[in-house]
């Protein structure tokens, strides 16, 4: 066995804000000579897309914070407009590229620079009816006990 | 300031890319040369004196000059 660290990661998430955590520990890992693996379930599959989609939703998220203050006053209700959405999504963009946060494409492809392993939960792709031919190349199908195989001996396991 | 091989300039880059960045330029690079790490983030402080713990890469030097903060690793 080699005396390599690990680090195993589930992602479950498929917002653009839960998108950073897995990818940023991921790829800093694997900087500093972790092998990692990161299994992609539920929602966290959307993660794998080729074309990213993600957005944040300040719907149901007391704790994001909102340009001019509008989290201490503007309705919750408000926050379930069309559009709200998107309009959310662009200005996190813009404030994230602003302030050097790298995207997630960069750092999902910073990721697979550095031989970090994806496995897409191979249930939950059948269960959602994605298309395989929708998800980057280079990554793994699997099921819990693929992931165990892992994690089983990781140093550090997260559960995002 | 000491002298070095590599410059490697982060600025206005944030956690965790002026890391990743000079993880790729320390392995193009041979052992015991040194890198020079320019960034703005401040959480590089802490950030590289980390990553030398862990990667055995020697942090020579970690000073912060108009406002931006310099690192010098050395390649182990």
């Amino acid at each position: 066995m080699s005396d390599e660290k690990k680090l195993a990661i589930i992602a479950t998430k498929g917002t653009l804000d839960w998108a950073y955590p897995p990818f940023i520990l991921a790829s800093t890992a694997a900087a500093l000579g972790y092998e990692t693996q990161i299994f992609f379930t539920f929602y966290g599959l959307q993660l794998l897309r080729k074309k990213l989609a993600l957005k944040v939703s300040p719907l149901g998220n007391p704790g994001m914070p909102m340009p001019l203050g509008m989290d201490k006053w503007f309705p919750v209700l408000g926050t379930a407009i069309p559009g709200m959405e998107s309009i959310m999504t662009m200005m996190m963009k813009s404030k994230m590229k602003a302030k050097g946060v790298a995207s997630v494409d960069e750092l999902r492809s910073l990721c697979l620079e550095a031989d970090v392993k994806m496995i897409a939960c191979q249930m939950t792709v059948d269960l959602f009816d994605m298309n395989p031919s929708s998800f980057i190349d280079g990554i793994e199908y699997g099921g819990a006990a693929t992931f165990f195989e892992f994690a089983g001996e990781s140093d550090v396991c997260l559960y995002i | 300031m000491a002298n070095f091989d590599q410059e490697l300039d982060a600025s206005g880059l944030n956690c965790p890319l002026p890391i990743l960045r000079a993880k790729k330029s320390l392995s193009g690079m041979g052992a015991g040369q040194v890198l020079h790490i320019i960034a703005t983030d401040p959480g590089s402080v802490k950030d590289f004196e980390a990553f030398s713990k862990q990667t055995g890469n020697e942090l020579m030097e970690s000073r912060e000059e108009g406002g931006k903060f310099h690192f010098m690793i050395k390649k182990n």
